[in-house]
């Protein structure tokens, strides 16, 4: 199979002449680059498209569009890029985008990471820009021999003259090679022909980061650069009302002491010096609309909602009449409470400001959203500002939200002189300021036939909003419990929005009543599995079957998802003896493209729940790197447990309760239960992974607590029903 | 007053208030960026440095307190990633965002340092003060094993250190690998997966 390719050039080479080499590099490079940049330089690396780069001496460096937080696209992208440029893997270099290019947007209003979308926005596009930088090598190659291109061959970083066995490299042609105005011809492999697609190739970013060589955005360093942390209102959205520096002017290495739209910042010559200046500050607030709201109030009022009628989300048949007429009539109400991001590497963002520039270093997960913002809050056009993409430890959503770039520019704004501002987050900062996940609460009702087949489902969802609202409807919040993959005749599914925040993707929200809610690893999945996936095994228990015979016949139309429950299935030992006092449950569903389903198997020790494998199997489409692919949805079920076990972000005085990872704890290495991952390969498209795997762990476990303990589990956490 | 102590090897003097932590000299004084900040409330584990050879919480730990004593960092632990540890890390590929590495790194040289070949309690021992909000657990297990496996104790590991192990390799001849079902299933699953993986 040849897949011929539709071509335009002009599309990939429309970056190059914004990217010149050294445009953002040399002055303000953190010092420890500096050397590195230099050797680059020396190379003169010849630009064949927005992607790919080649230097005299072969080295190849791939631009990475899609910026790095673990999830591997470092390599993964280099893998796409490679196997069609067919350049030598080892002379691979990597360096992130840090211009702004609809090239690197794959068609959507963003450049950044989210959605589980790096491969399979990229899978295509970046092929193609590997198959067309290699038939312009392919071409100039030939040019210089004075033979048909057809006559050429390529292997590992040289053309190949098929008539006399003359080889050249890459490099040596690629000067030439980028100035033909070729007619696109390239074809893409044949996929049985990958060399780098589909393998375990080891990680490009490994060596660096087993040693402390990788910079992430709280590394950055630059010449003349000041340190500052900032005192924020203890509620959400609050204002500075007045502040008094005295005391902090008498701590050793204070700068200075800005108040800006979000608190009062100081700065100081190094980070311990500017949190010792912070703590000195005397602020008065105006702690605004959310001083007095409450889990408690928060609460009240969802469930005083999901008792009325809401937006219509969904109506498939006509589920009243389904429910009324029902042999059996089945009824519950399920909740999930705000969720913290907890990235690693707290927020932090470095900015130097002067009348004609602003320049920004972080990790950033949405970069032209971050210069938009950096743009606003420097007043300056957005040309104006130059970003400079650094690793990121760690993003799961949170690094989309702005509000630590807007700070750190607000901050070199006020102290102005062109001097450079890193700003850096507290634990305390970070878990008490952050975009959570919303906290929901959903009632379902549904109706069983007299054999036991559902007739119908109905959903009312409560749900704070921020992906924009559609005639009322807020559709990532909705989505999994309205759009199930079950096939059942009558569903209906409706809404409220409690309270609602601006899109996230078209301004920096401004905080109005309410706790800030954000993108959150698989947002509105990361409830709605939970939700769902607990409903349909109280449908299975009430219609007096096993959870998998229940799901069968609802499946029929969705085979692959149906195969991997079937290979879960038989992993785990499904319906086979198990360890005295083991209990298995199960999760299935869609998620970012891909398909799975989860089996757990916990225990009850000492009335807390022990879990003790879980087993999963994924169907993902063509795997680009199934060590990676593996990785991620390990990583997907350890961040899922955390959840499910204590994962809770309460709220009194509009205070948020929780501080630092003592009062809200990410999992530990004692407790990662035994992860066995069953990848299904095959040649569909590839899906996305880095979102798929967390909100599926959650009900495969609740729904194990279930047969374990004979409770259903309604109210996330578990620790709130004293079982962790 | 300077405070002196020996980093990585080599003599060193600092002139900072006596109660800045560790990790913030380190970090902001001498631009070694490789130890990490993450809680500021030794949580995390993401600050982990040697002190005299023992994993140590660097974030709040005063700069006053480690006078003449020995601090290793991440950037101290080899200098070309040929510690064991570093070299399974690579080899098991563990980081995914890296940034709690350092600190990983250096409790399970700590570690490998104490027993030579630890068991899976051990490993959860020594490594549940180091979060990995990644969810790495299952690779570092498995590197730990494998630096285990491969170690040699010619490596030029922390003259603190190597007293230990020499005595405990003069104590136990044949040490009893206790890999666990939990690593060795990965492992093998991984090879048969991977196929022809480079």
């Amino acid at each position: 199979m040849t897949t011929v390719i539709k071509l335009d050039r002009r599309n990939f080479l429309k970056g190059s002449a914004m990217v010149a080499g050294g445009l953002v590099l040399g002055f303000y490079l953190p010092d420890a680059n500096e050397a590195e940049a230099q050797s680059a330089a020396s190379a003169t690396p010849v630009r064949m498209n927005a992607f790919i780069q080649i230097a005299p001496d072969d080295t190849v460096t791939m631009t990475i569009h899609k910026p790095e937080f673990g999830q591997g696209t470092v390599t993964s992208l280099s893998q796409l890029l490679a196997e069609e440029l067919e350049c030598d893997w080892k002379k691979v270099k990597t360096q992130f985008a840090d211009t702004i290019d609809p090239m690197y947007m794959m068609g959507a209003p963003i450049q950044g990471v989210y959605g589980s979308t790096a491969i399979r926005t990229s899978w295509d596009p970046l092929r193609r820009a590997g198959a067309i930088a290699c038939q312009m090598l392919i071409e100039a190659a030939a040019a210089k021999w004075g033979v048909q291109a057809s006559d050429c061959r390529v292997e590992n970083g040289t053309v190949v003259n098929m008539k006399t066995n003359a080889r050249v490299t890459y490099g040596s042609v690629a000067e030439a090679a980028s100035k033909l105005d070729i007619t696109p011809r390239a074809y893409l492999k044949d996929p049985t022909t990958f060399k780098l697609i589909g393998k375990t190739i080891a990680r490009l970013d490994t060596p660096d980061k087993v040693c402390g060589k990788t910079t992430f955005g709280i590394d950055v360093k630059l010449p003349g650069m000041l340190y500052a942390s900032l005192e924020r209102c203890p509620v959400s959205g609050g204002k500075v009302e007045s502040f008094d520096a005295t005391a902090a002017m008498k701590v050793p290495g204070f700068r200075y002491a800005v108040a800006i739209s979000n608190g009062v910042a100081a700065v100081a010559d190094n980070t311990w010096s500017a949190l010792q200046c912070r703590k000195a500050l005397k602020i008065e607030w105006d702690e605004g609309v959310n001083a007095t709201a409450s889990t408690a109030s928060l609460k009240k009022m969802f469930a005083d909602l999901v008792e009325k009628p809401g937006a219509e989300a969904r109506k498939t048949g006509d589920a009243q009449a389904a429910v009324a007429a029902g042999a059996k009539k089945i009824e519950a109400v399920y909740e999930v409470p705000f969720l913290a991001h907890a990235t690693m590497e707290p927020m932090n963002c470095t900015a130097v400001w002067s009348p004609n520039e602003c320049q920004i270093w972080a990790g950033m997960q949405m970069q032209n959203i971050s210069r938009n913002i950096a743009a606003k809050a420097a007043g300056l056009p957005v040309e104006k500002v130059l970003i400079h993409t650094q690793y990121m430890g760690g993003g799961f959503g949170r690094r989309g939200r702005q509000d630590f770039v807007q700070e750190a520019v607000e901050i070199a704004k006020a102290v102005s002189g062109g001097i450079p501002i890193k700003l850096t987050w507290t634990r305390e900062d970070d878990m008490q300021n952050d975009g959570y996940r919303p906290m929901s609460r959903v009632k379902f009702t549904a109706a069983l036939d007299a054999n036991g087949s559902p007739t119908a489902w109905m959903v009312r969802v409560v749900a704070p909003s921020f992906t924009g609202m559609r005639n009322g409807v807020d559709n990532s919040a909705v989505g999994g419990v309205a759009n199930i993959p079950y096939e059942i005749p009558n569903i209906a599914a409706d809404y409220h929005a409690p309270y609602v925040t601006p899109d996230v993707l078209n301004d920096f929200r401004p905080v109005g009543f309410g706790i800030p809610i954000d993108y959150w690893r698989a947002p509105g999945a990361n409830a709605n599995a939970y939700y769902t996936e607990s409903f349909i095994d109280e449908l299975a228990v009430a219609a007096g079957k096993d959870p998998i015979e229940f799901r069968k016949p609802l499946l029929t139309k969705n085979p692959r998802l149906l195969a991997t429950m079937e290979l879960a299935a038989e992993k785990a030992g499904w319906e086979k003896p198990l360890p005295a006092g083991h209990f298995q449950g199960l999760a299935t569903g869609g998620g970012s493209g891909s398909l799975s389903t989860q089996i757990a198997e916990i225990s009850i020790e000492k009335g807390k729940v022990k879990i003790h494998r879980i087993v999963t199997a994924v169907d993902c489409g063509q795997i680009i790197n199934p060590r990676g692919a593996v990785q991620q949805i390990e990583s997907g079920i350890i961040f899922g447990i955390a959840q499910v076990l204590r994962g809770n972000i309460t709220i009194d005085k509009g205070r948020v309760q929780q501080t630092n990872f003592h009062q809200y704890e990410p999992l530990r290495m004692d407790e990662v239960p035994k992860i066995e991952v069953y990848l299904m390969p095959n040649t569909n498209n590839p899906t996305g992974l880095g979102e798929h795997s967390n909100p599926h762990v959650v009900p495969a476990i609740t729904n194990a607590v279930y047969k374990a303990t004979g409770k259903r589990i309604r109210e996330l956490p578990l620790r709130l029903a004293g079982l962790a | 007053m300077p405070i002196e102590f020996t980093l990585n090897g080599k003599r060193q003097s600092v002139d900072v208030v006596p109660q800045m932590p560790l990790l913030w000299v380190l970090r902001d004084t001498l631009g070694l960026t490789g130890t990490k900040f993450g809680c500021g409330m030794a949580l995390c584990g993401a600050c982990t440095v040697h002190i005299n050879g023992q994993p140590t919480r660097s974030c709040t730990l005063p700069i006053s307190m480690i006078a003449g004593k020995s601090v290793t960092t991440i950037e101290g632990l080899s200098a070309d990633n040929s510690h064991p540890i570093q070299k399974a890390w690579i080899e098991v590929d563990v980081p995914q965002c890296g940034y709690c590495q350092s600190g990983q790194i250096m409790s399970a040289a700590a570690l490998l340092a104490k027993k030579a070949n630890p068991t899976d309690a051990d490993i959860d021992e020594a490594m549940r003060g180091n979060i990995c909000r990644c969810g790495t657990y299952q690779e570092i297990r498995e590197a730990i094993h494998r630096a285990a496996e491969h170690r040699t104790v010619s490596h030029p590991v922390e003259p603190v250190l190597q007293a230990s192990i020499d005595a405990r390799a003069a104590a136990s001849a044949s040490p009893t690998r206790s890999a666990s079902a939990t690593a060795r299933s990965l492992r093998e699953w991984r090879s048969d997966q991977a196929g022809g993986a480079q």
